[in-house]
């Protein structure tokens, strides 16, 4: 795989010379915080953020989507037949995602796309992506990757990644799609041994020092009823608003709604993100709710991902450690202390 | 026997149109909708199991999740019985015959057809929730199934006869003799009603004698449910043999959207069906 290095202007000068093969989003400055924005809308570009306050997942699952359009006009013969709404599927390139927010889309891949369904427009924004990392030379007080699987410079889920060396980046393919986008990368300089070097011993030094101190180990075997009777929710809960902050900023919250919306005659079919903080998530017709009250939603986003979705793939938790619950949540509600209660559960003490 | 949505695009509807609409009760709230598609081969790809449900989808107001009333030994349509209480059901109720919408589907699991065989089935069912039970037992009674089961045992209640689905049918099985009806309701004052007067649980006590060699699938309401469980479970019959047919919140029907989970099963897509011993182990969120 080819690794090239560029010095800051040289990379900023060459993602603005993309534009024909792919839409390029990357983090922009907006008001206090960075969004994914298209690059044409960049005035200046800086990858010193953080991390984006909204993830990136909404490039590959907007929060609200059209699904089906439709006729509601009596004249038209194709009246109330739903057709698939047209898409820009067109090669994008989401470049400066951070390594979280890459392990995410593999964690909610198995929700969108497994043996018995795939949601075709979530498996065709992925597909259409090439997600072009930077690993974290600072990880956040809140940032706890490392704990749940990932890391600072945690390549899954990335197609290539950007390493910060101060005056250069250096920019490593990892997959095809990766190895593509770097030969239509114009400039820079293949990397040399010694770059490499650098790189890894940075990665290997940052990684070092981040804490992992959130502990996972024993949800897998911790019985399930257990965890949902454990004595804690209530308190967990008490502070709670309800807001759905949390599950918007998720990288790896996938819950949706499905809509009707109807102008004139003409109607669509959207989707739109939802959230297991509403009561209306659950309301059933008859007015029985069977997560009516805030500690059981609160409850419910807790133990999908930390134990439901454990048990279901074998495969650790739906967190990939982003921090942005813990940083936005209005009460201080942290995933962090969450996990570790539950972790160190024990049942019948 | 098989499961899923269109490969192609899981939420995309069938378009069918409205070919008959029956007002079931007194209280006319619910209402049975014969459907059929507009592009014949799509029958075919909707190939069901009873016990499974579908989306009903209509343009401009939404989708619901509903049993599917119907069996797949009865061709050239769909039925689905519908009670009115939101924005599409209500919509749902003034449309006429002719009207074109959608279906979607089958979608879920369906009742334990194999594990039935060389078994006798008890079924009890309550108030509304006897759509997917109309369809086992024409499935059942089929000429080409019946052999494969013993007796079948059928409880099925209402609030009054008058809210009794699917009377025609109801009077029909209590004449044959391959199937034992145990019609009832909770009360009425008509001097003329000529079956049993109690509530399903209790009725079921008196009329099932024996849980040897049966399995028991259960749908109605949740007072009903939480009532006959003990009743099955004095019988004898053990959780893995009590069938259940939940009913939850539903939007994507194929396990995506994430509202109607049991911890890490859903609904739509690992249920309807589950066992009791199934549901023993899961957060009762239903």
């Amino acid at each position: 795989m080819a690794n090239k290095v560029f010095s800051k202007d040289a990379w900023l000068e060459a993602l603005g010379g993309l534009k024909e093969h792919y839409r390029v989003f990357l983090p922009l400055k907006d008001g206090d915080f960075f969004t994914y924005k298209p690059i044409e809308e960049a005035k200046k570009i800086h990858f010193d953020y953080d991390n984006t306050r909204l993830s990136p997942k909404g490039l590959i699952f907007p929060q609200s989507e059209r699904m089906f359009e439709f006729s509601l006009d009596t004249q038209d013969p194709e009246a109330n037949i739903l057709k698939e709404a047209p898409k820009d599927d067109s090669p994008r390139a989401i470049v400066g995602v951070r390594p979280c927010d890459a392990h995410a889309v593999g964690l909610v891949r198995r929700n969108f796309d497994n043996p018995e369904y795939r949601d075709p427009w979530w498996v065709k924004h992925v597909e259409a992506a090439t997600y072009v990392g930077l690993g974290c030379n600072a990880p956040c007080a809140t940032c706890f990757c490392k704990s749940v699987g990932g890391g600072p410079f945690n390549e899954e889920g990335l197609d290539a990644m950007m390493v910060d060396l101060g005056d250069r980046f250096l920019v490593r393919a990892l997959t095809e799609k990766g190895e593509e986008f770097l030969s239509r990368v114009q400039g820079g300089e293949a990397a040399d041994e010694e770059v490499l070097k650098e790189a890894r011993e940075l990665a290997q030094k940052v990684t070092d020092e981040m804490p992992d101190t959130v502990p996972t180990g024993r949800l897998k075997d911790l019985p399930v009823m257990a965890l949902f009777e454990a004595p804690f929710w209530e308190e967990v809960a008490f502070a709670c608003l309800n807001c759905g902050t949390c599950t918007y900023l998720c990288p790896t919250c996938w819950c949706f709604d499905i809509q009707d919306e109807v102008y004139k005659t003409e109607g669509i079919r959207l989707r739109n993100w939802d959230s297991c903080m509403f009561p209306l998530f659950t309301l059933h017709g008859s007015g029985h709710n069977p997560r009516d009250q805030k500690f059981q939603r609160v409850r419910q986003r807790f133990m999908h991902k930390l134990k439901y979705y454990v048990d279901k793939y074998g495969d650790g938790v739906q967190c990939s450690g982003c921090g942005r619950c813990v940083q936005f949540c209005p009460v201080n509600i942290d995933i962090r202390r969450v996990c570790g209660l539950m972790d160190a559960y024990e049942p019948g003490a | 026997m098989t499961g899923g949505a269109s490969l192609e695009n899981p939420y995309l509807p069938y378009p069918v149109r409205i070919d008959d609409i029956v007002v079931e009760t007194e209280d006319k709230n619910l209402k049975t909708f014969k459907f059929v598609f507009l592009n014949p081969e799509d029958e075919e790809k909707f190939a069901y199991t009873p016990g499974q449900f579908a989306e009903l989808s209509v343009p401009g107001k939404g989708e619901i999740p509903i049993g599917i009333a119907s069996s797949p030994t009865e061709k050239g349509h769909v039925t689905f019985t519908v009670n009115k209480v939101g924005l599409v059901t209500t919509h749902l109720h003034n449309m006429k015959e002719g009207d074109v919408m959608g279906i979607r589907g089958p979608l879920g699991n369906w009742y334990p057809w194999e594990e039935m065989e060389g078994k006798n089935i008890v079924i009890v069912g309550g108030g509304f929730a006897f759509t997917t039970l109309r369809s086992s037992i024409v499935y059942a009674l089929h000429p080409d199934n019946r052999p494969k089961f013993k007796d079948i045992i059928v409880v099925y209640g209402a609030r009054s006869p008058g809210m009794l689905l699917y009377k025609d049918e109801l009077a029909e099985w209590e004449k044959r003799d391959d199937i034992h009806m145990h019609i009832t309701v909770d009360a009425t004052d008509d001097p003329d009603w000529k079956y049993n007067t109690g509530f399903v649980p209790a009725v079921t006590e008196q009329k099932v004698t024996s849980s040897e060699n049966a399995i028991a699938i259960v749908c109605g309401p949740p007072v009903m449910i939480r009532f006959t469980q003990p009743v099955l479970e004095k019988l004898g019959f053990p959780p893995e043999r009590i069938i259940l047919s939940l009913e939850n919140r539903m939007k994507c029907g194929i396990g995506m959207c994430g509202r109607c989970n049991l911890g890490d099963q859903y609904v739509c897509k690992d249920g309807p069906v589950f066992s009791l011993a199934k549901l023993k182990n899961l957060p009762p969120e239903y």
